[in-house]
């Protein structure tokens, strides 16, 4: 849409698309084809299930304008499979994202510092053996970055964040959806 | 308690029960009333072609040259007749052949089920012989696809397939199976697929958004419609013709919807788009309320968005959610099938002339006829011209003929003069802009609708493109008209090059073999006229013929089609010449 009746931004955007869909082969493919046909890059993905018995939820990342972001929903919702797809933007959302960092063991007992960096940033540890340990932090991306930036120095070993996984403040009512149908 | 006897009995009797997953996909189709399918065989597909064969006097099967021919003729049978089309090729290089068809399909919105061969269960992802993954391949050219691996899930799949294609917005879906599943005997039972859970095609009417369109309609003074396929689709024609005559509103069409309306309707006003009516384009961006009815705002009809009847209201008549607020802004989103949206909004319109209002498009045709159209159809120049053709097969054909048009010139030439007097008539490539898609599309066309004149319009460009499917109308004596207006080029590309690119004909300039020739090596009577005075008796020969016919017309070689809007440009920037 053109923004001559001035709807819509034209700037980019984060946002959080939600779509809730059957539990389908190939479903997956077909979703990330209308970001693929539309050039537009996931920033983030996430797939489980939901809150209903036998519907999946995505959560997918995106950083674009808001007129793309209500045409992908629309395309999305259109796909068979898919029961509704919403759009949100950070403020309309609860979100975080998950870490794994995997550390050298003998860094718990010389570096008394890093003791404090996992206190300091209520992250915790998931495993200890001889040679390494890991540790779980959650929490938005900003706040996994800072906590990155901090065990930098001393070396790690392995690092993975999650995609976003999040929850709308509004009422979800897939369930009255379901029943339409 | 059963004894052991009794056991073995009902088993045995479960046994008798059982067939095939290829006798099984057989019944679904015939279930579905299918009566007519194209294809081409293949390994992966043999089992179900082997019923095929048993199943002949029930069961028409085409073989068409080259399964691309399938997808069109059974888009062009859909069309016509409303039907599910429905087209069959084996495995791997059978089934990428059909991806042009269904990416035409999916965005003309036509009504098509492709069945597809696949190699066995067990070597599915092991690079087999013909193994490609056409799900992946056809996702996103599909309303939706499956892959069926057990016989098991046939009758299930296939009903839903029939359900998703031709429900709400109709589109192609893509079944593939494995070869395995083919084979597998179970015990058969049918049941029709009524709904989907997560799939709504039609949105439920919203009266506040009808009764705001008919509060915006009977307030106009500049009201204009423009209606697309939507309406034909929704089978709203008979609610197009009362609500453009109750309000009094100039109605134009895109190249979909065209045949929605009589040609000849005193308020049919045109074609929208880039080589459309000059006043229809002119006017949108003049008009207070724009009804766009069924139509999807395509950038050949809008030209650029930013300068698209920005002074207008916009009222939106659409099934297809996605659509709202896609390219064009709308005021009023009216969702719903537009049968029953015009319906509900009939009795809330206020009858109405807007004769001021009509007479401007009455000029400003008149300028459009006296600078282009009385050249195209009553031309003073020796040489033949593309819009005179049209004109002589309209008056042979008293305007009843089913016209199916390839891609380019002659495409926007035969959209622009010829007169429809029923609805699904003019079948050609819309959105995907197809060459090659006339002539299998003519096939399916006429058995889709045998006692319609059926007559393909096609250049000598996308006549080349499956011009092999010359041998189904031999095989199977199909009484199509085909009449190649030939002018050696690619007359499209070429018109760019002269306006766009300073001449400079790259690749445009066909050497063309001898057509009549081809079509006689088929047995099809054939002709080649290229004066004037030939071209009356000539046509009427062709329609009078109760037989194919081929008919080559050598036309102008440099003419150009206008109206145009050129691209990126506004509906108001529309050259004359």
């Amino acid at each position: 849409m053109h923004k001559r009746k001035g709807k819509w931004l034209m700037e980019n955007k984060w946002f959080t698309i939600s779509v809730y869909s059957e539990n389908n082969v190939g479903l997956l493919n077909r979703i990330s084809g209308i970001f693929l046909k539309r050039h537009i890059n996931i920033e983030s993905l996430n797939v489980s299930k939901s809150e209903i018995d036998d519907v999946s939820k995505f959560t997918i990342v995106v950083n674009t304008t808001e007129k793309w972001v209500h045409n992908i929903v629309g395309q999305i919702e259109k796909q068979i499979e898919v029961i509704k797809a919403f759009y949100h933007t950070d403020d309309e959302t609860i979100y975080q994202e998950s870490a794994l960092f995997k550390i050298a063991s003998g860094l718990l007992f010389d570096e008394r510092q890093i003791q404090n960096i996992i206190k300091d940033n209520n992250a915790q540890i998931v495993t200890v053996s001889r040679d390494f340990f890991v540790i779980a932090k959650s929490g938005r991306r900003n706040e996994v970055d800072e906590m990155h930036d901090q065990l930098k120095p001393y070396g790690i070993m392995q690092f993975v964040r999650s995609g976003r996984i999040s929850v709308t403040k509004d009422v979800m009512e897939i369930s009255a959806i379901l029943k339409e149908f | 308690m059963e004894t052991v006897k009794e056991k073995k009995t009902n088993i045995d009797a479960k046994k008798a029960l059982q067939i095939s997953g290829a006798e099984a996909l057989i019944h679904c189709l015939l279930a579905e009333g299918v009566e007519t399918m194209y294809g081409y065989p293949g390994g992966a597909i043999m089992p179900v072609y082997d019923e095929l064969y048993k199943f002949q006097d029930k069961l028409t099967h085409i073989l068409t040259r080259h399964e691309q021919g399938a997808t069109h003729a059974a888009q062009g049978y859909a069309r016509v007749s409303g039907k599910v089309g429905v087209a069959i090729a084996t495995s791997g290089p059978g089934a990428t052949n059909l991806v042009t068809g269904l990416a035409d399909a999916q965005i003309d919105s036509t009504p098509m089920v492709c069945i597809t061969g696949q190699v066995t269960r067990e070597l599915l992802g092991t690079d087999a012989f013909q193994e490609t993954d056409i799900i992946g391949i056809s996702t996103p050219v599909t309303k939706w696809n499956y892959q069926i691996t057990e016989a098991s899930e046939i009758p299930e799949i296939m009903a839903k397939a029939f359900y998703i294609a031709k429900s709400g917005r109709p589109g192609p879906v893509l079944i593939d199976i494995t070869k395995n599943a083919q084979i597998e005997k179970f015990e058969f039972s049918y049941k029709k697929c009524t709904g989907v859970r997560s799939y709504k095609p039609v949105p439920k009417p919203d009266m506040s958004a009808i009764e705001a369109a008919a509060d915006l309609i009977n307030n106009a003074k500049k009201p204009f419609i423009v209606w697309g396929q939507g309406v034909i689709l929704g089978q709203a024609e008979n609610e197009l013709k009362q609500l453009v005559e109750k309000a009094g509103i100039p109605a134009a069409w895109t190249i979909m919807g065209v045949s929605a309306l009589d040609s000849d309707h005193p308020l049919n006003v045109g074609m929208v788009g880039m080589h459309g009516n000059y006043a229809p384009n002119l006017m949108t961006n003049e008009c207070d309320v724009l009804l766009a009815i069924g139509m999807r705002f395509d950038d050949r009809v809008t030209g650029r968005l930013t300068d698209y009847a920005t002074q207008a209201k916009v009222i939106h008549f659409e099934i297809d959610p996605a659509e709202i607020n896609k390219n064009v802004h709308a005021d009023v989103a009216v969702l719903g099938n537009s049968k029953e949206t015009l319906g509900l909004l009939l009795p809330l319109i206020k009858e109405n002339k807007h004769e001021a209002w009509h007479n401007i498009f009455k000029e400003k045709y008149q300028i459009e006829f006296d600078t282009i159209i009385n050249d195209d159809i009553h031309p003073t120049k020796p040489g033949l011209t593309m819009g005179e053709v049209i004109e002589e097969i309209n008056l042979a054909s008293n305007n009843n003929a089913v016209i199916v048009s390839d891609v380019g010139q002659h495409q926007m030439i035969a959209c622009r003069y010829a007169k429809f007097s029923q609805t699904k008539s003019n079948i050609t490539s819309g959105g995907l802009g197809t060459m090659g898609f006339a002539l299998p599309a003519a096939i399916g066309a006429k058995m889709g609708a045998m006692d319609r004149e059926v007559v393909a319009i096609i250049g000598d460009g996308g006549y080349q493109m499956t011009i092999q499917e010359l041998g189904v109308i031999f095989q199977h004596k199909v009484p199509v008209k085909i009449v190649v207006l030939n002018n050696d080029h690619l007359g499209m590309v070429r018109q760019w090059q002269e306006l766009f690119f300073e001449k400079r004909y790259a690749s445009t300039v066909m050497v063309n073999p001898d057509f009549v020739k081809i079509a006689e090596g088929y047995s099809i009577e054939a002709k080649r006229i290229s004066e004037r005075k030939d071209l009356k008796s000539t046509i009427q020969e062709m329609i009078a013929s109760k037989e194919p016919y081929f008919l080559e017309v050598k036309v102008e070689q440099e003419d150009n089609v206008f109206p145009m809007i050129p691209s990126g440009a506004s509906v108001s920037e529309i050259r004359l010449k």
